[in-house]
């Protein structure tokens, strides 16, 4: 773990200059009535997003030139901290004069780029970076609005985290492709979660339907199912097994070359536990009925079952009679 | 102008304390356990520093003060070695605690329950405070310890701490009180209430920071956490911090002599401030006057987003907090406006002001005049008090201008 995160940031320090300005003298924050719509000769669209009890709420006025679906002016009132504050301040001025098409294509990212002062360095720390998505958000709910369609038709796939834009069908593919494990791979490989965190697992700042360890947990199960099958038919090593799979494939040996002849005999046999020991598979087995107390159990009918679980099963297993 | 209302954060050191703790750096630096004269010179003092320690809580000399590095380390203590003891012992399973505990009690209490243990998280009034029939409610004879703090470092509420440690005593269970936020504002006598382990942080009344200490009854003495050298009496091991236990003696005995000045000056300060956020429209404070502590404040500014008020603030050179300050980075809602049950419209709007008796009455007239303005600015951009057009119903209800 390295200094930043031993020692913990301070948040404001790292906001580019712009953001602070923003903050302190949003240019676009105000409201649009609708007698200044029509004068405009505008179609006045109000779209909300967010909730106060959440934490951010932000609104959005558009006036709509519904001859060219060009945005004519834009203005926001927000109930949030400083970023979201700035990033609806940057939403609203990117939105002036575009085509309500082109303001639906503004993602979170185009917000929080524009509001860097120098292109590479971001302009507000990783945990802020959601308060930018809400800005995102209600252009979608607005635009939906002034066409009169339902928001979720803007919406092709998705998304699981937000703050990076990554959707549900990348993150399954890159999960597969890599063979990823952890949730710190993902963010390497994707930057979801790297930002606010919420996507990650329950109980971050935002609820969502399916969270990244969700995602991995999904792979985890497939992974498991397929050496399952792949085991079933015999194509895999048994000390790669699960404890299961070896026991249900010692069991599957038994059965088929084993358990007749000793039922005949009227005995049985059960299998107490697989251990490994060094090299070597020690099964620990039980006789039952006649052949408990059987002479023959510790060495005709032991070294039968050995060489048949030798040869069927695996080379080092050695099995050992309580 | 710079001011200062975060006082149950840290607080500034008083500059006689620091002047007591100066030659514990350069001119005596002896270990106080050795055998030479640079022992002895840092032994007399350390002494004499422990005493104002002991006679700041009322502790007998036969019970254990033991100086810790800070209240975190007091309480993760307490519970694990209760864990220790009782739990994994088999003896007790549970444990009570207060669902507004700082985090060093909640995460101890979170951490426990991972090994098994069972942890009742007691709620809070209307009023932000712990009833003690709540406790005697839930105490079985399977509960090893109730932890309650004293006074709650959010909104200042003093909680029935006399009440509940005797009723925990009847019962014949152990009781813990993290009491950080009550030295220098209330008496705080484990003499006169059956208080078996209590905490302490020097850093909140004008000490150093990296000080603490665990006050334990006698024949109550916890299992150590820190096993070495047997300092401490071998409760906790570990070279003795003379200069910090020199600054947190000096500062318990300034804090215990200011109280009179606490409760007078310093409330007077705080109310005359609380009077003029409570003249402003839509503004609502948690936990009567009378049942606080006399420097705390914990407002909402209803459609104020609080980190919004802490920027507009800050900008006019005044530190306040939102949240728990060591949590302002986590950016939740107030854990205690949540746990009141305060309209959930509220949650994110509380801020808190901490006064101390370093805290001017010119400093009071200042701050009140940047809050009213932050609230005029940060009003008019809020979403809450904005203008919707008839018949525009979806989203955010519309609170009056």
């Amino acid at each position: 773990m390295g200094i930043d995160s031993l020692i913990g940031g301070t948040i404001w320090d790292e906001y580019s200059q712009k953001v602070t300005e923003l903050m302190n003298n949003p240019k676009n924050m105000g409201e649009i009535t609708t007698k200044q719509a029509e004068a405009m000769g505008a179609k006045l669209i109000v779209a909300d997003f967010g909730a106060e009890s959440c934490g951010d709420a932000v609104r959005l006025y558009w006036a709509v030139d519904t001859k060219s679906d060009m945005i004519i002016d834009a203005k926001f009132k927000s109930f949030g901290c400083g970023t979201a504050i700035a990033s609806s301040d940057t939403m609203a001025e990117l939105c002036k004069g575009k085509t309500v098409d082109e303001a639906v294509k503004i993602t979170n990212i185009d917000v929080e780029k524009a509001m860097r002062d120098t292109p590479d360095v971001p302009a507000v720390p990783p945990q802020k970076m959601h308060c930018s998505v809400m800005a995102y958000d209600v252009i979608k709910k607005a635009a939906a609005q002034y066409k009169g369609v339902d928001i979720e038709s803007f919406e092709e796939e998705t998304i699981v985290c937000e703050c990076a834009r990554v959707t549900l069908s990348t993150l399954r593919e890159v999960i597969r492709l890599n063979d990823l494990t952890t949730v710190e791979q993902i963010t390497d490989y994707t930057k979801a979660g790297a930002f606010c965190k919420s996507c990650i697992r329950p109980g971050g700042h935002e609820e969502k339907d399916i969270y990244l360890v969700d995602l991995l947990a999904e792979y985890e199960k497939e992974k498991m199912a397929q050496t399952a099958d792949a085991a079933s038919e015999g194509n895999i090593d048994f000390a790669q097994m699960t404890i299961v799979q070896r026991l249900k494939l010692v069991e599957k040996a038994i059965d088929e070359n084993i358990r007749q002849m000793l039922i005949m005999d009227g005995g049985n046999v059960e299998i107490l536990d697989i251990k490994e020991n060094g090299a070597y598979f020690d099964i620990y087995i039980r006789y039952l009925g006649a052949c408990s107390g059987c002479a023959s159990s510790s060495t005709g009918t032991l070294f039968a079952i050995e060489s048949i679980l030798r040869e069927k099963v695996d080379q080092n297993i050695r099995v050992i009679p309580l | 102008m710079r001011v200062y209302l975060d006082n149950n954060a840290t607080t500034i050191v008083d500059p006689h304390v620091f002047a007591a703790m100066e030659p514990f750096f350069v001119q005596k630096y002896g270990n106080p356990n050795s055998l030479h004269q640079f022992a002895s010179d840092t032994h007399k003092p350390l002494k004499e520093a422990m005493q104002k320690i002991y006679a700041g809580i009322g502790a007998s000399n036969e019970d254990s003060v033991v100086v810790t590095s800070c209240a975190t380390e007091s309480n993760n203590w307490v519970f694990k070695s209760i864990y220790f003891e009782y739990i994994v012992t088999g003896r007790k399973n549970h444990i009570i605690v207060s669902e507004v505990e700082h985090p060093s009690i909640i995460a101890s209490a979170k951490f426990l329950e991972t090994l098994g243990c069972k942890v009742t998280y007691l709620p809070i009034n209307h009023e932000g405070i712990v009833e003690a029939d709540t406790v005697r409610d839930f105490i079985t004879d399977k509960t090893a310890l109730v932890s309650i703090m004293w006074v709650n470092n959010e909104t200042g509420a003093i909680f029935p701490i006399e009440e509940i440690a005797q009723i925990c005593a009847e019962k014949g269970v152990l009781f813990h009180t993290d009491a950080v936020q009550a030295i220098g504002k209330l008496p705080v006598d484990v003499s006169t209430v059956p208080i078996d382990y209590l905490t302490i942080s020097a850093h909140k009344f004008h000490g150093p920071k990296g000080v603490g200490a665990l006050y334990m009854r006698k024949n109550k003495e916890l299992t150590p956490l820190f096993h070495g050298g047997a300092q401490m009496g071998g409760f906790r091991s570990g070279t003795l911090n003379v200069a910090g236990i020199v600054g947190m003696g000096k500062a318990i005995e300034a804090a215990i002599d200011g109280l009179d000045f606490e409760i007078s000056e310093v409330r007077e300060l705080r109310d005359r401030l609380e009077d003029a956020l409570l003249d402003l429209p839509d503004t609502f404070v948690v936990t009567p006057r009378e049942k606080r502590v006399a420097n705390t404040i914990l407002v909402s500014f209803r459609g104020i987003e609080g980190e919004a008020m802490l920027w507009d603030l800050n900008r006019a050179g005044i530190g306040a907090s939102t949240g728990s300050a060591c949590a302002s980075e986590d950016l939740e809602s107030n854990p205690v406006m949540e746990a009141i049950g305060a309209d959930a419209d509220l949650a994110h709007t509380a801020i808190r002001f901490s006064l101390s008796r370093y805290t001017t009455s010119e400093e009071i007239d200042y701050v009140i005049d940047v809050v009213k303005e932050a609230v005029v600015r940060l009003r008019g951009i809020s979403s809450s008090y904005a203008y919707a057009p008839e018949g525009h119903s979806d989203g955010l209800d519309v609170k009056s201008h």
